[in-house]
C-alpha cells in the first residue's frame, strides 16, 4: 500500500476542507478577462494552462449541467494519435504526451493506461490506408505498426481472425493507444484551475452572447449578466447553437453516437481492439467492464436517446469479433452528441466575431485532444488572438478556401 | 451441505416437489426441485454465502430474491455474473461463488476489509501516481482485483433469434395492477400483450399479504388469473422481461433465447417497486434480507428463511412479514419499526396480540456478525434520538435473520427512458413519476399506491386512458387516491466504525457519498462518478434513494433538486447474445462463383461479394497476375465484373438527371453510345465512376465501382428527392451479371459466340453500346477499354451468369480463352493509368489532381459539386497523381507508402506493381506539385529507407490507345 494512503486511514476527520478537490459554488462577478463557456474537459483544461502557465486567473467557466458532464461523461475514453494527415498526427501527438505526465501535473491520478490500440483492416483498401497511417505517424515520431494476422493473433489471443465473412488481413497496431478515467482528466483540471483562482459556475447556463461592433463583450446568463474580455466556446454537442447566439453560423452537423458497457468481469483484454469495417470498437475498463462503441447515428438530431438498432448491429458484431462475449451482460446504453464537420477535423482559433475564440467539431476525437487543446486555446487566448501553428490548419475559414484536413479515414469506427 | 428443509404447501407456488434436481456449487452436491432459483436451492440447504462484494469482498447472500440486487451474482459454468435468485437450477448444473481468492468460504482478500479506512471515497485518484511511472505497477495490481466473474473465452455462441409481435396495449407487470389493467382493456376488445418477469403471475399477489388472515391475496389471484388466462385477446408472457423503452412504445421483451421486438399502440407499465434496505452496520451481512425476500423465499420455495427472525421496518408491511413468519414456525424476536407508530391499528393490535414485542421509535444500529462475517446472529438496537441519531444504550438480541423494509422506490427506470421525470414528495418521502410520454401509462405501486383496492383501481384506469386512446371507449378518467404511506424518511444510521452500505454492488458505505460531497462532488451525477455509486450491476436500485437523500442533507438542498442520475437501457443486464440474435451475415456471391472455385481462384472478399483475386495457389500470386495479364495482353482473356455496380435510370428527366448527378455533359449523349461518368461530392471530391449507357432517350444504364454503388444510388435518391425530376432510379446490380472479355483475339471469341451480331469495328466502335442475344441470352454489350485491350463488357440478367461464363469459355477454348483476377485487372489497369477510385484517391482529391479535367463539363450550368470544383480547379495545385517507375529490380513500394521531399511529406504511393508488360515496377502516387511533372524525381519511403523513383507520363503502355481502339 502506498504512503499516501495512510494520511487518510490514521485521520478520523478525512476530509478536511483543505483535501476538497472542487470548491464550493459562489457567486457570479460582474466581469472576467476570460469567459469560458462549457466545463468539459476541453473548457476547465483551457482555464487551467491560462491561470498555471499565463498567469491569467479572472477566468469564470459556465457550465449548463455540472462538471465534465457532456462528452467529457460519455466518451468511451480512447487516447490515440494514429490519425491520417500531417496536421493530425502533430497535433495529436502532442496530446499523448501530455497525457502521459497529467497525473503528475495534477497531483491527482488520472489512471493512464497504456494498452495499445489495435485497428483491424479487413479489406486490402483498409490495409492500404493503415499503412499509410503507420508511416505517417512513424515519420513523426509515434509508435505505430503495419502487423500481420500472426502477430494479431498474439496480441489478442481470443480474437476470432474470421469475423462475418471479412477475415482480418492486417491490423494498425498503435502502441501509444491509451485509455484514462476520462471524468479524472476534467476533475484534475478544475482542481488545478480553481486553486489557482478560476471560478467554476456550474448550473450557470449562457443564454446569448453580447456582441457590439463585431467585438464580443459580456455574456447572458441564467444568473444575470457578465461583461467579459474575451470568450471561449467549447461546448460539444450545442457549438452551432451557441455560435448562433453570437450571430454566425458553424459548418457542422450534430450527430448523436452512442456506447454501451457490460458488467464487470476479471481482465482477459488489454489493448483497445476497434473494427471500422464492423463499426465497432471495444476496450475493457480498469473496472472490468468492456466498453463498446460504434458509429454515430445514420441522421443529425438534438437527442442524446438509445436506440436498440445500433445496439443490435453493434453488439452482433462484436460477438463476430469475439464469439465468447454472447455470454456477457450489458448493463448500460447511453449517447452523447457530436459536432461533426465534413473533413472530420476539429474547428478552433478565431471566429467571425472578435475576441470570440472557438473550440469546436469535435466530433469523436475530443476527449483525446483535451490538453493539447487546454494548451493550444490557452496561448491563443493569453496572446490576444495570435494563433499557435499546432491549430492553425483547423482554422474555421479552411472550408472557404478548401484547405480540409480530412481525417475520415482515421476514424475508429467508420461514420 | 446441510439436509434440506421445506416447509408445507401450498408454500412453494414455484416449485414442482416431484422433480428433485441435483447441482453442484463450489464442488459440493445441492438438492432443490425443479423450479428452485440457485439462491432457493442454497437457502433451503442452510447455505448463505453466494459470493464476494467488489471491493472488500466481504460474504454475501441474497438480498432480494428478486434478482434486483447484485449478491446474488454467481459464475454458473463458463457464464460469468448470473443472478442466483432469477436462474432456475438444472441437473447436473456446476456452479460457484465470484470474486474471491483462495475460496469463497476463505477468502484470503477479506482482509481488504480491515484496511477500509485506508480506503476512502476515490482513494485511487490520491495515490499510486508517484513518482511518475508508478502507476503502471500499480495498475496491474489493481485491475486484477477488479471484475467479478471470470469469462470462458472458448465458450461457442448458442442459437439465439428475435422476433416482431404487435399490439393494442403491452401491460408489463402482473401485479395486482397489471391484471386490472389488463382484463379491463381486453374486455373492451383491445389486443393485450402482458408481460411478467416471474414464471407465474401474479406479481405481489404472489408473495405479499395483504390482511390479517392472509387469505385475499390467494383468493384474488386465482379469480384475475382465471379470467386472464382464458381470454381470448390477451397474450400471456412470462419469465419474459421488457428490458427498454425506446422511442414509440417500442420494447424489446426477453424471453428465453429470443429477444421479441414489441411495437405497441399503447403501454401500461405496471412494474412495481423495489423494497429498499435501511442503512446501519453490516446492514449486508448474509441473513439480512428485504422483507419481501423472506415472504418470497417461504411462498414461492417453501423455504424457511431461518428460525429467529427480527423484522426492521418503516411502514405498516413489516408487520404482514411478521404474521408471515409466525404463522411458518418462525420465531419473531422482535419488531422493530423506526415510526412512532403503526398506520393501521388494526394491524398493530393483532399482531400485539400475537405476543410479538414490538420495539417503536427504534432502529437496528448494527447487525453481529458469526465468524468472518458469514452470517447475522444478532442485532444491536437503539432508540432512535433524531433524524439518523441512535441513543447510546443498546439492546441485543440473537437471531438468525433479519427481514428489513425502509419502504420503496418506483420501478422508475424505463419511464425515465421514456422522458418521465422524478420528483420527490417530502411528505410521503417518497419518489413520484410525472411528465410521461403519450400513450404510455403508469399503474399499482409504480404510480405510488399501495393499498390493494386501490392498486385495482388504478390499472383499471391506466386501462381507460389507453382504451380512450385507442378510440375504444369514450370513459372519463378519475384519479386513485391512497393514503398508505410505505416509506419512513430517514432511514439511515450511519455507524462510526462504517459498513453501513448505501450500494451493496460498489462496497459503498453512508460516509463514503457524504465525503464525496465534501470533496467538492456535490451535483448527483459527480457523486457518482467519483463514487460509482450506481455504477454496479444493480444500477442504482437500491442506492439511488439513500444516495439522494445523504447528497441532499449534505449539500442543503432538497432531495428533488438533488434528484437520481440517469437512467438508461437496458432495464435489467441483457446478454449480448440477446442482442446479436442469430447474427445475420449477409454475403453476396455471382453466378460464376463456383466456376471460379472450380478453376482453383484465390478468392479475396471486397465488400460483401467474394471475388477471385488470380487463378492459382496462395504463394503463387505474382507469378499468376504476370501470366495471366501476359495472356490478355497478348491472346484473350475473362473477368467476372458482375460485382460492378448497375442503376438504371428510366424517365423523361433522365438526362437531366444524369447531368446535374455526374460531372461530364449528358444531354447530347448518343443512343447507343457510353460515356465515362464521374461522380464529385458537394465539396468536389471524387466520389466514384463508371460508364453510363444511352440505352434510349429516356433510359440510361450506368456502372458504379463495386464498393461504391450503394452510396451512389444513395446520393442518387437523395438528391432526387430534392430535385423531383421525372425518374426511376433502380440499383439493379444485382440483377446483373457481367463479364469483361479482353485481348486481341476476344472479338473473334464475341464473333463465335454470337454469330448472327455485327462486331465489326466499323458496326460495333470503342465506347459503342448495343444490344444482342447471345444464344438465347439478352444481353447489353459494352466496348470498353479499362485494361487497355480490345475488350467487350457484357451484361445479362444475374440467372444466365454461368450459363454467359460457360459459353464464353466454351467458344474462347480455340483462342487459349483464360480467365484472369481482380489483382491482374488491377495491374493491367495500371500499366494504362486509369484509376480505381477510393484507391487512387482520397477524401480531398479532385478532378485537377486526377488529372480528369476532360470529365468534367464546365459549360453546363450545374452538377453536384460544380462550385467546389471550380474554387479548386482555380487555385494553384500542391499535389497531383502522378505515374513513376522504378527499376525492375528496385524494392518495389507498397501501397500506403509515403513521397517525402526534404523531409516533409507531400504525398503517398497509391498503386504499384511490377509490370510485365513495362518491364519495370511502375504505380502511381500522389506528389508535390514541384515534382509532378514527367523526368522528376519523388523519394519514397520503403521500409526505412528512401528510393528516387521517376516521374513518368501515363499511360505506361500503349500511349496512343491504339489496342483498345481497333
Amino acid at each position: 500500500m502506498p504512503f499516501s494512503l495512510l494520511k487518510y486511514g490514521l485521520n478520523k476527520d478525512y476530509p478536511f476542507e483543505k483535501h476538497a478537490d472542487l470548491p464550493a459554488p459562489c457567486e457570479l462577478k460582474p466581469s472576467y478577462d476570460v469567459v469560458i463557456v462549457g466545463a468539459g474537459g476541453h473548457g476547465v483544461a483551457t482555464a487551467y494552462y491560462l491561470a498555471k502557465y499565463h498567469g491569467i486567473t479572472n477566468v469564470a467557466v459556465l457550465e449548463k449541467g455540472y462538471l465534465g458532464g457532456g462528452n467529457t461523461a460519455r466518451n468511451t475514453a480512447v487516447i490515440r494519435s494514429n490519425y491520417l494527415t500531417n496536421e493530425g498526427v502533430k497535433f495529436y501527438s502532442e496530446s499523448v504526451k501530455l497525457f502521459q505526465q497529467l497525473s503528475n501535473e495534477f497531483d491527482f491520478n488520472i489512471m493512464y493506461s497504456e494498452r495499445g490500440q489495435l485497428t483491424l483492416a479487413h479489406t486490402d483498401a483498409a490495409v492500404r490506408g493503415f499503412r499509410q497511417r503507420a508511416e505517417i505517424n512513424k515519420h513523426f515520431g509515434g509508435r505505430t505498426e503495419l502487423i500481420d494476422p500472426q502477430q494479431i493473433k498474439e496480441l489478442v489471443p481470443c480474437l476470432n481472425m474470421n469475423p462475418a465473412d471479412m477475415p482480418i488481413l492486417a491490423g494498425l497496431w498503435h502502441m501509444d493507444g491509451a485509455t484514462a478515467r476520462h471524468d479524472a482528466v476534467a476533475w484534475g483540471y478544475a482542481k488545478g484551475a480553481t486553486q489557482r483562482g478560476v471560478e467554476l459556475h456550474q448550473l450557470t447556463e449562457v443564454t446569448d452572447i453580447d456582441v457590439e461592433n463585431g467585438k464580443v463583450v459580456g455574456v447572458k446568463t441564467n444568473r444575470g449578466n457578465i461583461k467579459c474580455g474575451c470568450v471561449v466556446q467549447a461546448i460539444a454537442g450545442h457549438s452551432s447553437l451557441l455560435a448562433a447566439k453570437a450571430g454566425f453560423k458553424l459548418p457542422i452537423s450534430t450527430f448523436p453516437l452512442q456506447a454501451m458497457v457490460t458488467q464487470p468481469v476479471k481482465p482477459f483484454l488489454n489493448p483497445l481492439v476497434s473494427s471500422p469495417s464492423l463499426h465497432c470498437y471495444v476496450q475493457q475498463t480498469s473496472r472490468g467492464e468492456l466498453v463498446f462503441g460504434g458509429g454515430s447515428d445514420p441522421y443529425p438530431l438534438y437527442n442524446s436517446r438509445s436506440t436498440l438498432d445500433l445496439k443490435e448491429s453493434l453488439l452482433a458484431n462484436a460477438v463476430e469479433l469475439f464469439p465468447f462475449m454472447a455470454n456477457m451482460r450489458l448493463m448500460r446504453q447511453w449517447a452523447g452528441l457530436t459536432d461533426m464537420t465534413s473533413d472530420y477535423s476539429p474547428i478552433m482559433g478565431l471566429s467571425p466575431v472578435d475576441n470570440y475564440y472557438l473550440d469546436a467539431g469535435w466530433g469523436t476525437w475530443g476527449f483525446k485532444s483535451t490538453p493539447i487543446v487546454g494548451q493550444t486555446m490557452a496561448q491563443l487566448v493569453a496572446s490576444g488572438g495570435q494563433v499557435p501553428d499546432l491549430i492553425k490548419p483547423f482554422a474555421m475559414d479552411r472550408f472557404d478556401s478548401f484547405a480540409q484536413v480530412n481525417e475520415m479515414g482515421a476514424t475508429a469506427a467508420s461514420h | 451441505m446441510k439436509p434440506s428443509q421445506r416447509l408445507n404447501e401450498p408454500m412453494g407456488l414455484l416449485i414442482d416437489r416431484n422433480k428433485p434436481v441435483q447441482f453442484k456449487f463450489e464442488n459440493q452436491l445441492v438438492s432443490g426441485y425443479a423450479g428452485d432459483s440457485i439462491a432457493s436451492a442454497l437457502i433451503a440447504n442452510q447455505s448463505w454465502l453466494m459470493s464476494r462484494s467488489f471491493k472488500y469482498h466481504r460474504p454475501r447472500g441474497p438480498l432480494t430474491m428478486a434478482g434486483q440486487d447484485a449478491n446474488t451474482l454467481i459464475q454458473l459454468g463458463g457464464e460469468p455474473n448470473v443472478l442466483a435468485d432469477r436462474q432456475n437450477i438444472s441437473q447436473d448444473i456446476q456452479v460457484r461463488g465470484q470474486n474471491y481468492n483462495g475460496s469463497l468460504e476463505n477468502d484470503k482478500d477479506a482482509v481488504l476489509g480491515y484496511f477500509g479506512r485506508f480506503m476512502p471515497v476515490g482513494f485511487y485518484y490520491r495515490s499510486f501516481f508517484k513518482p511518475l511511472g508508478a502507476w503502471k505497477k500499480w495498475e496491474g495490481v489493481i485491475r486484477d482485483k477488479a471484475g467479478l466473474g471470470v469469462l470462458d473465452l472458448n465458450f461457442k455462441p448458442e442459437y439465439y433469434d428475435k422476433k416482431y409481435l404487435f399490439a393494442d396495449l403491452v401491460v408489463v407487470g402482473s401485479g395486482p395492477a397489471g391484471l386490472a389493467a389488463a382484463l379491463k382493456a381486453a374486455d373492451a376488445g383491445a389486443t393485450v400483450i402482458l408481460v411478467e418477469e416471474q414464471t407465474i403471475l401474479g406479481g405481489s399477489l404472489t408473495y405479499n399479504r395483504f390482511d390479517i388472515e392472509g387469505k385475499k391475496a390467494q383468493t384474488l389471484r386465482h379469480e384475475l388469473l382465471t379470467r386472464v388466462t382464458e381470454h381470448p385477446n390477451i397474450q400471456v408472457m412470462t419469465d419474459a422481461v421488457c428490458n427498454a423503452w425506446f422511442t414509440d412504445n417500442y420494447l424489446p421483451v426477453i424471453q428465453g433465447k429470443r429477444m421479441y421486438k414489441i411495437r405497441a399502440k399503447e403501454c401500461i407499465l405496471a412494474s412495481g417497486a423495489y423494497e429498499q434496505h435501511v442503512v446501519f452496520r453490516n446492514n449486508d451481512l448474509p441473513g439480512v434480507i428485504m422483507c419481501s425476500a423472506a415472504t418470497r423465499l417461504i411462498k414461492h420455495y417453501a423455504v424457511k428463511p431461518g428460525n429467529k427472525a427480527v423484522v426492521l421496518t418503516g411502514n405498516d408491511e413489516g408487520y404482514y412479514t411478521a404474521l408471515d413468519l409466525l404463522e411458518q414456525g418462525i420465531e419473531v424476536a422482535a419488531i422493530v419499526d423506526m415510526r412512532a407508530q403503526a398506520q393501521d391499528p388494526i394491524l398493530f393490535a393483532s399482531v400485539a396480540e400475537k405476543g410479538i414485542s414490538i420495539k417503536q421509535g427504534a432502529t437496528v444500529y448494527e447487525a453481529l456478525a458469526t465468524k468472518g462475517n458469514k452470517h447475522i446472529k444478532g442485532v444491536d438496537i437503539r432508540q432512535i434520538t433524531g433524524k439518523g441519531q441512535v441513543a447510546d444504550t443498546a439492546e441485543l438480541i440473537d437471531c438468525d435473520l433479519l427481514c428489513m423494509s425502509a419502504g420503496f422506490m418506483p420501478a422508475y427506470q424505463i419511464l425515465c427512458q421514456a422522458g418521465a421525470k422524478l420528483s420527490y414528495d417530502d411528505a410521503a418521502a417518497e419518489f413520484n413519476l410525472s411528465g410521461l410520454p403519450a400513450h404510455l401509462y403508469i399503474a399499482g405501486s409504480v404510480n405510488g399506491i399501495y393499498s390493494l383496492d386501490a392498486v385495482l383501481k388504478d390499472g383499471e384506469k391506466a386501462a381507460s386512458e389507453a382504451l380512450n386512446s385507442l378510440g375504444l371507449s369514450t370513459e372519463p378518467v378519475a384519479d386513485v387516491n391512497c393514503d398508505k404511506k410505505v416509506n419512513y424518511d430517514w432511514p439511515i444510521f450511519s455507524h462510526p466504525k462504517g459498513k453501513d452500505f448505501v450500494d451493496y454492488d460498489e462496497d459503498l458505505q453512508a460516509k463514503d457519498i457524504v465525503n464525496a460531497t465534501r470533496l467538492g462532488y456535490r451535483d448527483i451525477q459527480l457523486v457518482k462518478r467519483f463514487s460509482t455509486v450506481g455504477m454496479g450491476p444493480s444500477q442504482g436500485r437500491h442506492s439511488a434513494l439513500p444516495t439522494a437523500r445523504l447528497v441532499a442533507n449534505a449539500t442543503d438542498r432538497s432531495v428533488t433538486e438533488t434528484g437520481v442520475t440517469t437512467a438508461r437501457p437496458p432495464f435489467a443486464p441483457e446478454k449480448l447474445a440477446h442482442l446479436a440474435g442469430r447474427i445475420f451475415d449477409p454475403y453476396q456471391r455471382t453466378p460464376m462463383h463456383y466456376r471460379h472455385l472450380e478453376l482453383g481462384a484465390k478468392m479475396i472478399p471486397a465488400g460483401h461479394w467474394q471475388r477471385p483475386a488470380y487463378y492459382g495457389g496462395a504463394g503463387e500470386r505474382d507469378k499468376c497476375i504476370q501470366l495471366e495479364a501476359d495472356h490478355v495482353r497478348n491472346k484473350v482473356g475473362l473477368i467476372d465484373v458482375s460485382t460492378l455496380g448497375g442503376i438504371e435510370l428510366r424517365g423523361p428527366d433522365a438526362a437531366e438527371f444524369m447531368n446535374r448527378i455526374y460531372t461530364f455533359g449528358f444531354l447530347k449523349q448518343p443512343v447507343g453510345k457510353t460515356r465515362y461518368a464521374v461522380l464529385t461530392n458537394e465539396h468536389g471530391v471524387v466520389i466514384d465512376d463508371g460508364v453510363a449507357c444511352r440505352i434510349a432517350d429516356d433510359h440510361f444504364y450506368v456502372t458504379a465501382t463495386t464498393s461504391g454503388v450503394t452510396r451512389v444510388y444513395r446520393e442518387m435518391t437523395k438528391w432526387n428527392a430534392m430535385w423531383r425530376l421525372d425518374v426511376d432510379i433502380l440499383n439493379v446490380t444485382s440483377a446483373f451479371s457481367a463479364v469483361n472479355l479482353a485481348g486481341p483475339d476476344s472479338r473473334k471469341v464475341l464473333e463465335k459466340l454470337a454469330p448472327e451480331f455485327d462486331a465489326s469495328a466499323d458496326a460495333f466502335p470503342y465506347l459503342a453500346y448495343r444490344e444482342t442475344n447471345i444464344q438465347g441470352i439478352p444481353a447489353r454489350l459494352l466496348r470498353v477499354g479499362f485494361v487497355g485491350e480490345l475488350g467487350y463488357e457484357i451484361h445479362v440478367p444475374a440467372q444466365y451468369g454461368e450459363a454467359l461464363w460457360d459459353l464464353i469459355m466454351q467458344a474462347g477454348k480455340a483462342f487459349q480463352i483464360k480467365p484472369f483476377g481482380v489483382e491482374t485487372q488491377r495491374l493491367l489497369r495500371l500499366e494504362k493509368g486509369h484509376i480505381i477510385v477510393s484507391q487512387d484517391t482520397d477524401g480531398m482529391s479532385h478532378p485537377g489532381e486526377l488529372s480528369l479535367g476532360w470529365a468534367v463539363n464546365r459549360k453546363k450550368p450545374f452538377f453536384v459539386g460544380c462550385r467546389s470544383v471550380d474554387i479548386m480547379m482555380a487555385k494553384p495545385m500542391k499535389r497531383k497523381l502522378v505515374g513513376f517507375r522504378l527499376p525492375a529490380d528496385s524494392a518495389k513500394p507498397e501501397e500506403g507508402h509515403l513521397v517525402i521531399e526534404q523531409g516533409e511529406v507531400t504525398g503517398n504511393i497509391t498503386s504499384c506493381e511490377y509490370s510485365p508488360a513495362v518491364k519495370a515496377i511502375i504505380g502511381m502516387a500522389f506528389a508535390g506539385i514541384e515534382q509532378s511533372e514527367p523526368g522528376s524525381k519523388i523519394g519514397i519511403r520503403v521500409d526505412g529507407k528512401m528510393l528516387q523513383a521517376e516521374v513518368v507520363s501515363l499511360p505506361f503502355y500503349d500511349p496512343k490507345n491504339s489496342r483498345q481502339e481497333l
